[in-house]
């Protein structure tokens, strides 16, 4: 499969909010303004190139090697949680600025479980090296451009009317269904 | 606040807490497993076992953690868990496991599991733990089964893998692609906040019932 059709695939076809229901919590949560959507959106997508990399080569070199598989949850748990730290930590020294805006988000990575899919999938499917960063990349894209659209409608929901039962998550999880509706309209373009 | 008996911590899970409907957490498994009942029960089933295994765990080991690392220790535990739930479904459940796929691993992150260690089995003995645990699996595992079924009888017109209606029935395809599992939660949530607010006034005495 070529890099552009896997990146396509990834980011719109088989988009991880709309199509495998992966990374709902922020999706949900964080969806209220686009430009929290947005930043939101780039700690994802950074925070997931770098663990596809890292659980790449940890799953390839350590957990192969070592005849270990069965470690992959427990492993890929760590490696993720640690890394989100060090991440939080290395942006804090580095770029207050971008800290300011991701911040907050860094903490809420650990328990979204879209980073620990895009480790699942890539040894599940057993991409190579850069296949796997490709695949990261384009995760993130995909989850960037759906939380930001959301962001966008819930906006706009904010002046509407709505029913009282219907206020908050479950209007929310109306919108993202019509959203996953129009997106299915882009299924064919690659094959899964 | 007084304590609690170890009733209450069980049956807050299914209703007044439950967590699908009103706390709205673990959405990833609930949308992605409930395209029919068999799946959405295994699912919950093997959640139920994680939380309460973890949420004992969880409450024992409590004193030896500091709680600087406490949450990648409790991601570890969970971690364990998830290992030995997916291991025996490869094992004694296989077709589950293949349609289950990569969202038994994805238990390891679900929110309702580190929510509860974090807000109460920690502060809580083994015992009000593991009913809490309990209540709250059982909740979770209601919800599946409840879209689940919604989604199997409408999109494939069968419930349990038997066939309901006859040669006339068209099934409502979208229900069971991605889209119809955000319309129907919505909707059963919908339903579910309506339902609360009417019968409010009798879940308030059910509860002081409980309590007493």
């Amino acid at each position: 499969m070529s890099l552009v059709v896997l990146i396509i695939s990834a980011a719109i076809v088989n988009n991880f909010v709309l199509t495998y229901f992966v990374g709902i919590c922020p999706f949900i949560g964080v969806s209220k303004k686009i430009d929290a959507a947005l930043s939101m959106g780039i700690a994802v997508t950074f925070v997931m190139t770098i663990t596809a990399i890292v659980t790449w080569i940890i799953n390839r070199f350590i957990l192969i090697q070592l005849g270990l598989p069965f470690l992959e949850y427990v492993s890929y748990i760590v490696v993720i949680a640690s890394l989100v730290q060090f991440v939080e930590m290395f942006i804090k020294k580095t770029s207050p600025a971008l800290y300011k805006t991701l911040g907050i988000f860094l903490p809420l990575i650990t328990t979204n479980c879209a980073i620990l899919f895009v480790a699942l999938l890539h040894t599940m499917r057993g991409y190579g090296f850069i296949e796997s960063v490709v695949f990261g990349i384009g995760a993130g894209v995909g989850f960037t451009l759906a939380i930001v659209i959301m962001a966008g409608i819930r906006e706009q929901l904010e002046t509407a009317d709505i029913p009282k039962p219907f206020q908050g998550a479950a209007i929310t999880l109306i919108v993202a269904g019509i959203l996953a509706l129009a997106f299915m309209g882009f299924s064919g373009l690659v094959a899964a | 606040m007084a304590a609690r008996s170890i009733t209450y911590e069980f049956a807050k899970g299914l209703i007044k807490n439950n967590p699908v409907f009103v706390q709205v957490l673990g959405m990833c498994p609930v949308l992605a497993v409930t395209t029919s009942v068999v799946n959405g029960v295994g699912m919950g089933m093997a959640t139920s076992f994680v939380l309460v295994s973890a949420a004992l765990i969880g409450s024992l080991i409590k004193p030896l953690v500091p709680s600087e690392v406490r949450i990648p220790v409790y991601a570890v535990v969970i971690a364990t868990f998830v290992t030995i739930a997916d291991l025996v479904l490869r094992a004694f459940f296989p077709p589950l496991s293949e349609a289950l796929g990569p969202y038994v691993p994805l238990i390891v992150v679900n929110c309702v599991i580190m929510g509860r260690i974090e807000a109460f089995a920690t502060r809580n003995g083994p015992g009000p733990a593991v009913s809490d645990a309990l209540g709250m699996g059982a909740g979770f595992t209601a919800a599946l089964m409840v879209l689940g079924g919604m989604r199997e009888v409408l999109g494939s017109g069968a419930f349990f893998g038997i066939e309901l209606f006859g040669e006339g029935f068209t099934p409502l395809l979208v229900m069971i692609l991605p889209a119809g599992a955000f319309l129907t939660l919505g909707v059963l949530m919908a339903i579910f906040n309506a339902l609360k607010e009417g019968s409010h006034t009798v879940l308030i005495r059910a509860e002081s019932k409980a309590e007493a």
